[in-house]
Protein backbone atom coordinates (compact mmCIF):
# COMPACT_ATOMS: atom_id res chain seq x y z
CA UNK A 1 0.00 0.00 0.00
CA UNK A 2 1.50 3.48 -1.09
CA UNK A 3 2.09 5.61 1.61
CA UNK A 4 0.00 9.39 1.64
CA UNK A 5 2.79 11.56 2.39
CA UNK A 6 0.75 14.51 3.22
CA UNK A 7 -0.95 12.26 6.17
CA UNK A 8 2.03 11.25 7.20
CA UNK A 9 3.37 14.96 7.07
CA UNK A 10 0.32 16.02 8.95
CA UNK A 11 0.31 13.69 11.69
CA UNK A 12 4.48 14.20 12.53
CA UNK A 13 3.75 18.57 12.86
CA UNK A 14 0.96 17.74 15.24
CA UNK A 15 2.81 15.27 17.30
CA UNK A 16 5.22 17.58 17.31
CA UNK A 17 3.34 20.72 18.31
CA UNK A 18 1.56 18.09 20.61
CA UNK A 19 4.92 17.43 22.27
CA UNK A 20 5.92 21.06 22.62
CA UNK A 21 2.70 22.28 24.34
CA UNK A 22 2.98 19.62 26.68
CA UNK A 23 6.58 20.66 27.27
CA UNK A 24 6.34 23.06 30.85
CA UNK A 25 8.16 23.77 33.23
CA UNK A 26 7.37 22.48 36.56
CA UNK A 27 8.61 25.01 39.34
CA UNK A 28 7.54 24.16 42.92
CA UNK A 29 4.68 22.87 41.92
CA UNK A 30 3.17 24.80 39.32
CA UNK A 31 3.97 24.23 35.83
CA UNK A 32 4.54 27.36 33.09
CA UNK A 33 5.07 26.83 29.63
CA UNK A 34 6.80 29.58 28.80
CA UNK A 35 10.70 28.67 29.48
CA UNK A 36 12.17 31.89 29.86
CA UNK A 37 11.79 34.08 32.55
CA UNK A 38 12.68 38.25 32.58
CA UNK A 39 13.22 41.38 34.78
CA UNK A 40 12.12 44.60 34.99
CA UNK A 41 14.81 46.90 35.67
CA UNK A 42 16.64 49.41 33.31
CA UNK A 43 13.99 50.09 31.08
CA UNK A 44 13.50 53.57 29.93
CA UNK A 45 9.55 53.86 30.53
CA UNK A 46 6.78 51.44 31.73
CA UNK A 47 5.02 51.41 28.26
CA UNK A 48 8.62 49.84 27.02
CA UNK A 49 8.98 47.35 30.40
CA UNK A 50 5.56 46.39 29.68
CA UNK A 51 5.80 45.81 25.77
CA UNK A 52 9.05 44.00 26.25
CA UNK A 53 7.20 41.81 29.27
CA UNK A 54 4.49 40.75 26.99
CA UNK A 55 6.72 40.08 23.82
CA UNK A 56 8.81 37.44 25.48
CA UNK A 57 5.92 35.76 26.65
CA UNK A 58 7.41 35.24 30.15
CA UNK A 59 5.12 34.42 33.24
CA UNK A 60 7.75 34.13 35.77
CA UNK A 61 8.76 38.15 36.14
CA UNK A 62 11.10 39.35 38.59
CA UNK A 63 10.76 42.45 40.91
CA UNK A 64 13.06 44.49 43.07
CA UNK A 65 12.00 45.69 46.94
CA UNK A 66 13.09 49.05 47.80
CA UNK A 67 12.59 51.60 50.47
CA UNK A 68 9.53 53.65 49.02
CA UNK A 69 11.02 57.24 48.38
CA UNK A 70 8.68 59.14 50.71
CA UNK A 71 7.01 62.40 49.31
CA UNK A 72 8.05 61.90 45.52
CA UNK A 73 6.31 59.22 44.34
CA UNK A 74 2.84 60.36 45.19
CA UNK A 75 0.77 59.64 41.65
CA UNK A 76 3.46 57.35 39.92
CA UNK A 77 2.14 54.66 39.13
CA UNK A 78 3.27 51.48 41.42
CA UNK A 79 5.05 48.58 39.59
CA UNK A 80 2.84 46.26 40.82
CA UNK A 81 0.04 47.94 38.38
CA UNK A 82 1.83 47.72 35.58
CA UNK A 83 2.70 44.40 36.34
CA UNK A 84 -0.26 42.84 37.73
CA UNK A 85 0.14 39.70 40.15
CA UNK A 86 -2.97 38.29 39.06
CA UNK A 87 -1.01 37.64 35.21
CA UNK A 88 2.21 37.27 36.07
CA UNK A 89 4.09 35.21 38.58
CA UNK A 90 6.21 37.61 40.37
CA UNK A 91 9.43 36.53 41.80
CA UNK A 92 10.87 39.20 44.35
CA UNK A 93 14.67 39.20 44.47
CA UNK A 94 17.20 40.15 47.02
CA UNK A 95 19.48 42.00 44.37
CA UNK A 96 21.89 44.42 46.19
CA UNK A 97 21.93 41.99 49.60
CA UNK A 98 25.29 41.09 50.83
CA UNK A 99 24.71 38.89 53.80
CA UNK A 100 22.42 36.08 54.28
CA UNK A 101 20.76 38.60 56.75
CA UNK A 102 19.32 41.79 54.89
CA UNK A 103 18.34 38.65 52.06
CA UNK A 104 16.17 37.47 54.25
CA UNK A 105 14.90 40.84 55.88
CA UNK A 106 14.49 42.18 52.19
CA UNK A 107 12.29 38.30 51.65
CA UNK A 108 9.86 38.48 54.28
CA UNK A 109 8.67 42.06 53.43
CA UNK A 110 8.61 40.67 49.79
CA UNK A 111 6.26 37.91 51.07
CA UNK A 112 3.95 40.97 52.83
CA UNK A 113 3.93 43.15 50.15
CA UNK A 114 2.37 40.47 47.94
CA UNK A 115 0.29 38.60 50.28
CA UNK A 116 1.48 35.73 51.49
CA UNK A 117 3.54 35.03 48.59
CA UNK A 118 6.23 32.43 48.79
CA UNK A 119 8.27 31.71 45.30
CA UNK A 120 11.31 34.04 45.49
CA UNK A 121 14.49 34.95 44.03
CA UNK A 122 17.87 34.37 46.30
CA UNK A 123 21.06 35.99 45.31
CA UNK A 124 23.66 37.29 47.60
CA UNK A 125 25.92 39.20 45.98
CA UNK A 126 29.94 39.06 46.99
CA UNK A 127 30.75 42.46 45.79
CA UNK A 128 29.62 45.29 44.45
CA UNK A 129 32.19 45.31 41.15
CA UNK A 130 31.35 42.03 39.95
CA UNK A 131 28.08 41.54 41.17
CA UNK A 132 29.43 37.81 41.74
CA UNK A 133 27.39 35.79 43.85
CA UNK A 134 29.01 34.76 47.65
CA UNK A 135 27.89 31.06 47.45
CA UNK A 136 28.64 31.12 51.44
CA UNK A 137 25.81 33.56 52.64
CA UNK A 138 23.77 32.31 49.86
CA UNK A 139 23.74 28.93 51.14
CA UNK A 140 23.10 30.21 54.50
CA UNK A 141 20.09 32.32 53.38
CA UNK A 142 18.52 29.55 51.33
CA UNK A 143 18.51 27.01 54.48
CA UNK A 144 16.62 29.94 56.84
CA UNK A 145 14.19 30.95 54.14
CA UNK A 146 13.54 27.33 53.75
CA UNK A 147 12.61 26.69 56.86
CA UNK A 148 10.75 29.98 57.35
CA UNK A 149 8.43 27.92 54.08
CA UNK A 150 9.74 29.96 51.17
CA UNK A 151 9.82 28.36 47.65
CA UNK A 152 13.77 29.42 47.15
CA UNK A 153 14.91 30.14 43.57
CA UNK A 154 18.83 30.19 43.63
CA UNK A 155 21.05 32.35 41.51
CA UNK A 156 24.35 30.96 41.99
CA UNK A 157 27.85 30.40 41.01
CA UNK A 158 28.45 27.54 38.10
CA UNK A 159 30.33 25.26 40.85
CA UNK A 160 27.86 21.98 40.47
CA UNK A 161 28.81 20.84 44.31
CA UNK A 162 27.00 24.25 45.48
CA UNK A 163 24.02 23.35 43.15
CA UNK A 164 24.21 19.99 44.42
CA UNK A 165 24.23 21.55 48.15
CA UNK A 166 21.63 24.18 47.15
CA UNK A 167 19.07 21.34 45.94
CA UNK A 168 19.68 18.83 49.36
CA UNK A 169 18.94 22.11 51.25
CA UNK A 170 15.35 22.46 49.69
CA UNK A 171 15.74 24.90 46.61
CA UNK A 172 12.86 24.96 43.82
CA UNK A 173 15.27 25.76 41.15
CA UNK A 174 19.00 26.18 40.48
CA UNK A 175 19.96 29.31 38.57
CA UNK A 176 23.60 29.47 38.05
CA UNK A 177 25.45 32.27 36.28
CA UNK A 178 26.11 31.99 32.66
CA UNK A 179 28.85 35.34 33.24
CA UNK A 180 28.59 38.68 35.13
CA UNK A 181 25.01 40.28 35.73
CA UNK A 182 24.50 42.83 33.18
CA UNK A 183 27.61 41.59 31.45
CA UNK A 184 26.42 40.44 28.25
CA UNK A 185 29.05 38.24 27.69
CA UNK A 186 27.22 34.90 27.48
CA UNK A 187 27.78 31.33 28.31
CA UNK A 188 31.73 31.18 29.19
CA UNK A 189 31.96 27.71 30.72
CA UNK A 190 29.47 25.64 29.33
CA UNK A 191 31.07 22.43 30.38
CA UNK A 192 30.52 23.52 34.06
CA UNK A 193 26.11 24.06 33.06
CA UNK A 194 26.45 20.44 31.45
CA UNK A 195 27.54 19.30 34.85
CA UNK A 196 25.03 21.04 37.17
CA UNK A 197 21.88 20.08 34.73
CA UNK A 198 23.18 16.17 35.01
CA UNK A 199 23.48 16.20 38.84
CA UNK A 200 20.57 18.41 39.95
CA UNK A 201 17.00 17.42 39.81
CA UNK A 202 15.19 20.64 39.75
CA UNK A 203 14.92 22.69 36.98
CA UNK A 204 18.43 24.77 36.12
CA UNK A 205 17.87 28.35 35.36
CA UNK A 206 20.64 29.91 33.80
CA UNK A 207 20.37 33.55 35.40
CA UNK A 208 23.05 36.51 34.46
CA UNK A 209 24.78 37.11 31.55
CA UNK A 210 23.10 36.67 28.27
CA UNK A 211 23.88 38.74 25.52
CA UNK A 212 21.61 38.08 22.75
CA UNK A 213 19.52 35.37 20.92
CA UNK A 214 22.13 32.93 20.57
CA UNK A 215 23.22 32.84 24.26
CA UNK A 216 20.07 31.80 25.49
CA UNK A 217 19.46 28.70 22.83
CA UNK A 218 23.15 27.88 23.64
CA UNK A 219 22.19 27.44 27.36
CA UNK A 220 18.91 25.38 26.58
CA UNK A 221 20.99 22.94 23.85
CA UNK A 222 22.74 22.23 26.97
CA UNK A 223 19.38 21.00 28.85
CA UNK A 224 18.85 24.19 31.35
CA UNK A 225 15.29 23.68 31.89
CA UNK A 226 15.04 27.93 31.22
CA UNK A 227 16.74 31.14 31.60
CA UNK A 228 16.15 34.57 33.17
CA UNK A 229 17.49 37.56 31.78
CA UNK A 230 16.64 41.17 32.07
CA UNK A 231 19.70 43.55 30.66
CA UNK A 232 19.75 41.37 27.67
CA UNK A 233 16.28 42.77 26.80
CA UNK A 234 16.29 46.07 28.48
CA UNK A 235 19.58 47.26 27.10
CA UNK A 236 19.11 46.15 23.46
CA UNK A 237 18.42 48.82 21.01
CA UNK A 238 15.00 47.69 20.61
CA UNK A 239 13.63 46.08 23.61
CA UNK A 240 10.22 44.46 22.32
CA UNK A 241 12.16 42.69 19.16
CA UNK A 242 14.74 41.68 21.62
CA UNK A 243 12.28 40.26 23.66
CA UNK A 244 10.54 38.35 21.05
CA UNK A 245 13.61 37.17 19.53
CA UNK A 246 14.48 35.94 23.11
CA UNK A 247 11.39 33.93 23.32
CA UNK A 248 11.88 32.32 19.91
CA UNK A 249 15.54 31.30 20.79
CA UNK A 250 14.72 29.67 24.09
CA UNK A 251 11.82 27.52 22.30
CA UNK A 252 14.18 26.76 19.62
CA UNK A 253 17.10 26.02 22.03
CA UNK A 254 14.49 23.96 24.00
CA UNK A 255 13.11 21.80 20.32
CA UNK A 256 16.73 21.46 19.80
CA UNK A 257 17.58 19.85 22.94
CA UNK A 258 14.38 17.70 22.32
CA UNK A 259 15.48 17.27 19.07
CA UNK A 260 18.75 16.00 20.02
CA UNK A 261 21.51 16.87 18.14
CA UNK A 262 23.93 15.27 15.95
CA UNK A 263 27.97 14.59 17.56
CA UNK A 264 30.56 16.61 16.98
CA UNK A 265 32.92 15.09 14.32
CA UNK A 266 36.06 16.46 13.30
CA UNK A 267 36.91 15.54 9.31
CA UNK A 268 34.30 12.80 9.44
CA UNK A 269 34.20 12.73 5.63
CA UNK A 270 30.74 12.14 5.21
CA UNK A 271 29.39 14.69 2.73
CA UNK A 272 25.95 15.52 2.50
CA UNK A 273 25.99 14.92 -1.07
CA UNK A 274 25.91 11.16 -2.44
CA UNK A 275 29.16 10.86 -3.52
CA UNK A 276 28.37 8.74 -6.06
CA UNK A 277 27.03 9.64 -9.73
CA UNK A 278 29.10 12.24 -10.15
CA UNK A 279 29.70 13.86 -13.91
CA UNK A 280 33.10 13.31 -15.49
CA UNK B 1 7.52 65.28 70.59
CA UNK B 2 8.90 62.39 69.66
CA UNK B 3 11.06 61.49 66.91
CA UNK B 4 11.24 58.47 65.01
CA UNK B 5 13.69 57.41 62.04
CA UNK B 6 11.32 56.64 58.60
CA UNK B 7 13.74 54.73 55.82
CA UNK B 8 16.49 55.83 57.62
CA UNK B 9 14.94 59.95 58.21
CA UNK B 10 14.33 61.62 61.27
CA UNK B 11 10.56 62.66 61.47
CA UNK B 12 8.90 64.40 64.39
CA UNK B 13 5.64 64.06 65.53
CA UNK B 14 3.52 65.80 67.91
CA UNK B 15 2.73 62.79 70.25
CA UNK B 16 2.61 59.25 69.71
CA UNK B 17 0.24 58.30 66.50
CA UNK B 18 -0.38 54.52 65.29
CA UNK B 19 1.01 53.46 61.93
CA UNK B 20 -1.92 53.99 59.65
CA UNK B 21 -2.28 57.68 61.07
CA UNK B 22 1.64 58.55 59.99
CA UNK B 23 1.16 56.32 56.60
CA UNK B 24 -2.06 59.31 55.93
CA UNK B 25 0.26 61.83 56.32
CA UNK B 26 2.85 60.64 54.37
CA UNK B 27 0.16 59.63 51.55
CA UNK B 28 0.76 55.89 51.76
CA UNK B 29 -2.15 54.74 53.14
CA UNK B 30 -3.66 52.35 51.18
CA UNK B 31 -0.83 51.94 48.38
CA UNK B 32 1.02 48.79 48.34
CA UNK B 33 3.74 49.15 50.80
CA UNK B 34 5.35 46.72 53.34
CA UNK B 35 6.04 47.53 56.77
CA UNK B 36 9.19 46.46 59.04
CA UNK B 37 8.87 48.51 62.96
CA UNK B 38 11.51 48.11 64.91
CA UNK B 39 12.72 45.30 63.08
CA UNK B 40 9.59 43.23 62.85
CA UNK B 41 7.11 42.93 60.04
CA UNK B 42 3.45 44.87 60.22
CA UNK B 43 0.49 43.18 59.09
CA UNK B 44 -1.44 45.72 57.37
CA UNK B 45 -4.44 44.60 59.43
CA UNK B 46 -2.11 45.56 62.51
CA UNK B 47 -1.33 49.22 60.79
CA UNK B 48 -4.59 50.86 63.56
CA UNK B 49 -3.59 49.05 66.41
CA UNK B 50 0.44 49.57 66.04
CA UNK B 51 1.81 52.81 68.10
CA UNK B 52 4.81 54.30 67.33
CA UNK B 53 7.06 55.49 70.45
CA UNK B 54 9.82 58.09 70.72
CA UNK B 55 13.40 56.30 68.61
CA UNK B 56 11.46 53.82 66.67
CA UNK B 57 12.55 52.64 63.37
CA UNK B 58 10.14 52.23 60.42
CA UNK B 59 11.25 50.30 56.98
CA UNK B 60 8.56 51.46 54.24
CA UNK B 61 9.16 49.28 51.03
CA UNK B 62 8.14 48.95 47.67
CA UNK B 63 8.17 46.85 44.43
CA UNK B 64 10.43 48.25 41.70
CA UNK B 65 12.02 47.07 39.03
CA UNK B 66 14.60 44.57 38.86
CA UNK B 67 16.22 41.54 37.59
Amino acid sequence: MAINWKLWLQSVVVNMEHTMSKDAILIAGKSYSSRLLVGTGKYKSPGEMQAAIEASGAEIVTIAIRRNNIGQSTGEPSLLDIISPSKYTLLPNTAGCYTAEEAVRTLHLARELLDGHSLVKLEVLGDPQSLYPNVVETLAAAKTLVADGFKVMAYTSDDPIVAQTLEDIGCVAIMPLASLIGSGMGILNPLNLQLIVDRVRVPVIVDAGVGTASDAAIAMELGCHGVLMNTAIAAAQNPVLMASAMEQAVKAGRMAFLAGRMPRRLYSASPSSPSDGLIS
Amino acid sequence: MIAILVNGETRQLDNSISVFTLLERLQLAGQRIALEHNGVIVPRSQFNQQLLSDGDQLEIVVAVGGG
